[in-house]
C-alpha cells in the first residue's frame, strides 16, 4: 500500500482503480499506467424543465427542416423533434412563430480563456512558445474561467466549443472541449467524456518562431523533419510501453520497470493509440497532402484541418481521406499562407463530399460563426453550388461535432442527445437575427430578455457596462 | 436606346464615362439619406448622377441598366482602412501600414505608396466599397502619419485626396509609443504641436531647432493640424480619454478633430455630440479586450448616434474579421442590436448612412455618399438587401464608370471549382 500511494505520488497511478490484474497462477500483479483523465470534467447541467418550443422552423442541425416544426427537450435531452411532438402535462411550451430554432453552435477552434479578454500579458497564456515540442502542455491549465468572451459567445448561440493551444509549435499542446457554462473552474467546464486534441501546425508560424532564435525549425522541410523525429520518438516511446504493459500483466515486469513518463510523449502515444484527436492548423493545400502522407508513416490520423483556407484544392483527397476542414468564411491575405483563401472554400469543401466546419479562432467571430455560414452558402450558391440552409447548419454544430469526437452526444436535434439548443428571434442565415435563447444540456442559460439570464463573468463586475445588452 | 445587361457589366465592360447617359431602371434606390424610392431610375452622365426618382424620364440614347427587383445603394464608403498599402498584412515587403525604423512620424505620407493594383481594392470592390479612408498605423511615435482617401477604381488612378488627414495616438497604443504613459503622451502631442506653431511663426526659419523633439518634416508636416486646415484623427476608446482629447480644443482651438475608436463612446456621447466632433468606430466590437474598452458594446453606435454624433464605420485594417467589403456585416449587426431587449440600434436607412453618406461627410467628400442629383455617380446594383449576408453587388459603378467585379479570389475560384483532371495540370487553367 505504502508503494502504490508513492506511485501515486509521482504521477503514476495504478491501472483500473487499483483493480489488480490476475495472471494465470492467480497471483495478483501491479500493471502501471498513465491515468488518462486525471483533470476530469466537473461540470454538471444545470436544472431544466420539460419544453416544448413550437411554431417555428426547426433546423435539426442532421439536415432536416420543419416549417413549422416543434422540439421537446426533457431531462436535459431532445426528447422528440419534428412537425407535431406531445406537449406533455405541465411542459413548458414556448411559441415561436416567426422564429427558428437549431442546435447549438459549436466552434472547433477557440482560445477564448487562454487568449482572454483583457489582452494583458498577464492573463495571455496561449502558446508555450518555447519549444517547437510542446505536446505535454494542456489548454484547460491555461483557461482562465473569467474571460469574458464565453458569455459574448453564448449570446451568439455557441453552446460547445474547443480550446486549444496557439500555433507558434509544431506540436502546440492537449486542447479541451468545454460546454459554454460559467464555472468557477476549467474542469467545470469540461464537456463530460470527450476526448482530448492534440493541437499541430503546419507553415509559417512554427518556423518563424523558431527560425527566427536560430533554432530548427526554420523552414517547412525543418517542420516536417522535426515532427517526423518526434512521431518516431513517440513510437518509440509507445513501444515501451506496449512491450511493459504486455510483460506487467503477464507478471513479469514491477512496477518499478514501468518506462519514465515523458508527458509530451504520453500526449503522442495517445494520439497513436486513437485516445487524442489531431487538430492540425494548416493552410495551404500542398502542406495538408504532405501532413496527411505523415500520419501515414507513423499511424495516425488527423482529425481536422484547421484555418483551412486552401481546402478547395484538395477537397477530393480531404473527401478519400476522411479529414474535416474548419474554415473561415472569408479570411485571407492577412500572411502569405492565407493569400489564397475564397469565400467559395467552404462550399466547395462541402460540394465534395467532405467535411466541411465553420470555425472562428477569433473572440468576435466566434458571436457570429451562424453569419459566417451564410457569407459562405450565398458564395457557394453564386458558384453554382447550391446548399439548403438546413444542410448548412451541419457547417455549425454536427461537422464541429464530428471533428471533436462527441458527434453521439450533441450536435443536431436528434432524440437522447444532449438539449443544446437556440432559439433564434428570426432567420439564423440573416444578419438581423439574434439568439433569444440558448439552452445547454436542457437548462435555459441564456435569455436576452432576462438579465437575470444573461451572465457576467467576476471580471466585468463593477466596471462601467457590466451588465449592459452587449 | 442602347441595352446593356447586368451580365455585361460582369462582364467587366466598361462604360466609359464620357460617352452615353446611363439609366438604372426599375430598382429600390435606398439613397444612403434617409430615404427609400421603390421602382426609382438613375440617371447618370458624365460621372455624375444628374436625376434620381420615381418617373424620372430617360434620356434619349442612354445606355439602360436594368435594375428591377434589385436594390441600388451609394458606393460604400470605409471610414478607415488599409486598403492600396497592405497586399499582404504578415509579408513585410508587401505592408506599407508601417514604419516602425523610420526617424519620421507626423511627416510619413501613404500617398506615394498606394498602389491601385492591390488585389484587396479589387476584392473590396466587388463587395460594393467604391471610396476609402486609407491610414497608416502608428508603430514608434504617437503620430501614425498622414492618411489619403481613394477611389477604388480599376487601374492606377486611385487617389482623391492625398495628405487628407494627420493620425494620432492617444489611448494605450500611444501612451506605450510615447514612453509609457497617458502622461507621455499627451505631452508629446501638446509639444508637437507647439514646435508647429513655433515653426509656423518663424515661417520654417531655423530657430534652435536643437531642442525640437521631432524632426523638421514632421514639425512641417504639422502645421496644417495645428491651424485647422487638415483633419486630425485621433484614436483613442476610453471614455475619459475621449474628454481628454475633447479638452485639448481649449489650447488647439482650430483642431478640425475626428475620434477614431471610441469604444466607450457611449459613456460620454452627449459631451461627443456638444464638441460636434464626428466619430469613425468599428462598430460591433463589444468585449472588454483591454483596459480602455471595458465598457463595450454594440449598443455604442446606436447610443451615439441618438444623442446626435455623427458617426461613420472603419476598420481596423487586416484582412481578417474586419474586412472592409464585410461593413455591410457590420450596419446589419446594429440594426439587428436595436431588435434586442435593451439594445440600442439603427434602423436600416441609417446603417446604410453608417457606411455611405456618414463617413464621406466626415472626411470632407462632400459630392459622394448618397444619391441625389450632382453627386458623383458611385453605385452599387445589389441582388438583395445590401446588409444582409447572402446579398451581393451585381453591379459597381465608380464616378459614373462601371467597374470590374472580379478579383484574384473569382479566378481562383473558377479554376478549382472542378477538380478531376484535364489533359493539363490545373495551372494551365483559365
Amino acid at each position: 500500500m505504502r508503494r502504490l500511494l508513492l506511485v501515486a505520488l509521482l504521477g503514476v497511478a495504478a491501472c483500473a482503480g487499483k483493480a489488480p490484474v490476475k495472471t494465470a497462477s492467480n497471483r495478483p500483479v501491479e500493471v502501471v499506467s498513465i491515468p488518462f483523465d486525471p483533470y476530469p470534467s466537473t461540470y454538471h447541467p444545470y436544472p431544466g424543465v420539460t419544453t416544448v418550443i413550437r411554431g417555428g422552423t426547426v433546423y435539426d442541425g442532421a439536415g432536416r427542416k420543419f416549417a413549422p416544426g416543434m422540439v421537446r427537450l426533457e431531462n436535459g435531452k431532445v426528447a422528440e423533434v419534428g412537425a407535431s411532438v406531445a406537449i406533455p402535462a405541465g411542459a413548458t411550451v414556448i411559441e415561436a412563430a416567426g422564429k427558428f430554432v437549431t442546435p447549438g453552435i459549436i466552434d472547433i477552434h477557440s482560445h477564448l480563456g487562454d487568449y482572454p479578454s483583457p489582452q494583458v500579458a498577464a492573463v495571455s497564456d496561449g502558446n508555450e512558445a518555447t519549444s517547437p515540442n510542446t505536446a505535454n502542455v494542456w489548454a484547460e491549465h491555461s483557461v482562465w474561467p473569467q474571460d469574458a468572451g464565453f458569455t459574448r459567445a453564448l449570446a451568439g448561440g455557441v453552446t460547445t466549443f474547443h480550446i486549444l493551444p496557439g500555433s507558434a509549435n509544431l506540436f502546440g499542446g492537449r486542447g479541451v472541449t468545454v460546454k459554454n457554462v460559467l464555472g468557477r473552474t476549467a474542469q467545470d467546464m469540461k464537456f463530460p467524456g470527450a476526448k482530448p486534441s492534440l493541437k499541430m501546425a503546419c507553415g509559417e508560424n512554427p518556423k518563424r518562431v523558431y527560425g527566427s532564435k536560430g533554432q530548427s525549425p526554420a523552414t517547412r522541410m525543418g517542420n516536417i523533419a522535426v515532427d517526423r523525429q518526434v512521431w518516431s520518438d513517440a513510437v518509440v516511446y509507445k513501444r515501451k510501453w506496449d512491450d511493459y504493459t504486455k510483460k506487467a500483466k503477464a507478471g513479469t515486469a514491477k512496477p518499478t520497470d514501468a518506462p519514465r513518463r515523458e508527458l509530451a510523449n504520453d500526449t503522442l502515444m495517445g494520439v497513436l493509440n486513437g485516445d487524442i484527436l489531431v487538430q492540425n492548423h494548416c493552410y495551404r493545400a500542398d502542406e495538408m497532402a504532405n501532413v496527411i502522407a505523415m500520419s501515414k508513416e507513423f499511424g495516425y490520423h488527423v482529425s481536422a484541418f484547421h484555418h483551412a483556407v486552401e481546402s478547395y484544392k484538395i477537397a477530393d483527397l480531404l473527401k478519400a481521406e476522411n479529414i474535416c476542414s474548419a474554415m473561415w468564411a472569408d479570411w485571407w491575405g492577412f500572411k502569405m499562407e492565407s493569400y489564397d483563401g475564397i469565400r467559395e472554400n467552404i462550399a466547395m469543401v462541402h460540394n465534395a463530399g467532405a467535411c466541411a466546419i465553420v470555425h472562428s479562432d477569433d473572440p468576435n467571430g466566434i458571436q457570429r460563426l451562424n453569419q459566417e455560414a451564410a457569407k459562405a452558402m450565398a458564395a457557394g450558391r453564386r458558384a453554382g453550388i447550391v446548399v439548403a440552409p438546413e444542410v448548412a447548419w451541419q457547417w455549425l454544430s454536427l461537422n464541429p461535432a464530428k471533428g471533436l469526437g462527441i458527434d453521439k452526444a450533441t450536435g443536431s436535434l436528434e432524440p437522447g442527445k444532449m438539449a443544446d439548443i437556440v432559439l433564434w428571434n428570426g432567420d439564423p442565415f440573416s444578419v438581423y437575427s439574434r439568439p433569444v435563447n440558448v439552452w445547454i444540456d436542457g437548462a435555459l442559460m441564456y435569455d436576452a430578455a432576462d438579465p437575470n439570464r444573461r451572465p457576467k463573468t467576476d471580471f466585468e463586475l463593477g466596471q462601467p457596462g457590466a451588465g449592459d445588452v452587449k | 436606346m442602347k441595352a446593356l445587361l447586368l451580365a455585361a457589366l460582369l462582364a467587366g465592360v466598361a462604360l466609359s464615362a464620357a460617352a452615353n447617359p446611363i439609366a438604372l431602371t426599375g430598382g429600390t434606390v435606398m439613397t444612403g439619406a434617409g430615404a427609400t424610392i421603390d421602382n426609382a431610375t438613375v440617371i447618370v452622365d458624365n460621372g455624375r448622377i444628374v436625376a434620381v426618382g420615381s418617373g424620372v424620364a430617360v434620356p434619349a440614347g442612354a445606355t439602360m441598366i436594368d435594375a428591377t427587383g434589385k436594390t441600388i445603394t451609394p458606393g460604400l464608403v470605409v471610414g478607415m482602412s488599409d486598403l492600396g498599402i497592405d497586399e499582404v498584412s504578415g509579408v513585410r515587403e508587401a505592408n506599407d501600414t508601417r514604419a516602425r525604423k523610420s526617424p519620421f512620424s507626423a511627416a510619413l505620407d501613404v500617398t506615394p505608396a498606394l498602389n491601385g493594383r492591390d488585389t484587396a481594392i479589387a476584392v473590396a470592390r466587388a463587395g460594393g466599397v467604391t471610396r476609402a479612408v486609407v491610414a497608416p498605423d502608428a508603430s514608434r511615435d504617437i503620430f501614425a502619419g498622414q492618411g489619403a482617401l481613394i477611389r477604388l477604381s480599376d487601374g492606377t488612378d486611385i487617389v482623391t485626396r492625398a495628405r487628407a488627414f494627420q493620425l494620432v495616438e492617444l489611448g494605450e497604443g500611444g501612451a506605450e509609443a510615447a514612453g509609457g504613459s497617458r502622461t507621455a503622451s499627451f505631452a508629446a502631442f501638446r509639444n508637437a504641436l507647439d514646435e508647429a506653431r513655433l515653426f509656423a511663426a518663424n515661417r520654417g526659419r531655423e530657430i534652435g531647432n536643437h531642442e525640437n523633439l521631432y524632426p523638421r518634416a514632421d514639425t512641417a508636416a504639422l502645421v496644417a493640424v495645428v491651424d485647422g486646415r487638415q483633419p486630425l484623427v485621433v484614436h483613442v476608446e476610453r471614455g475619459s480619454d475621449i474628454l481628454a482629447v475633447l479638452a485639448l480644443k481649449a489650447d488647439f482651438p482650430k483642431l478640425h478633430l475626428i475620434l477614431f475608436g471610441c469604444r466607450e463612446g457611449w459613456t460620454v456621447a452627449d459631451r461627443i455630440a456638444a464638441a460636434h466632433v464626428p466619430v469613425i468606430t468599428a462598430g460591433i466590437d463589444d468585449l472588454p479586450d483591454a483596459f480602455e474598452t471595458l465598457a463595450s458594446t454594440k449598443s455604442n453606435v446606436g447610443r451615439m448616434v441618438a444623442a446626435g454624433v455623427l458617426v461613420g464605420l472603419g476598420t481596423s485594417g487586416g484582412e481578417s474579421t474586419n474586412q472592409p467589403r464585410n461593413v455591410t456585416q457590420f450596419a446589419g449587426n446594429l440594426v439587428a442590436q436595436g431588435r434586442l431587449p435593451g439594445g440600442v440600434g439603427l434602423t436600416r436607412d441609417q446603417a446604410l448612412s453608417v457606411i455611405t453618406r456618414n463617413p464621406a461627410e466626415i472626411f470632407g467628400m462632400t459630392d459622394t455618399g448618397t444619391i441625389a442629383a450632382g453627386k458623383r455617380a458611385d453605385l452599387v446594383v445589389w441582388d438583395g438587401d445590401p446588409l444582409e449576408l447572402q446579398s451581393a453587388p451585381v453591379a459597381v459603378l465608380i464616378d459614373g464608370v462601371a467597374q470590374p467585379i472580379t478579383s484574384r479570389q473569382t479566378e481562383l475560384r473558377d479554376r478549382y471549382l472542378r477538380l478531376q483532371h484535364d489533359a493539363l495540370p490545373l495551372g494551365y487553367r483559365q
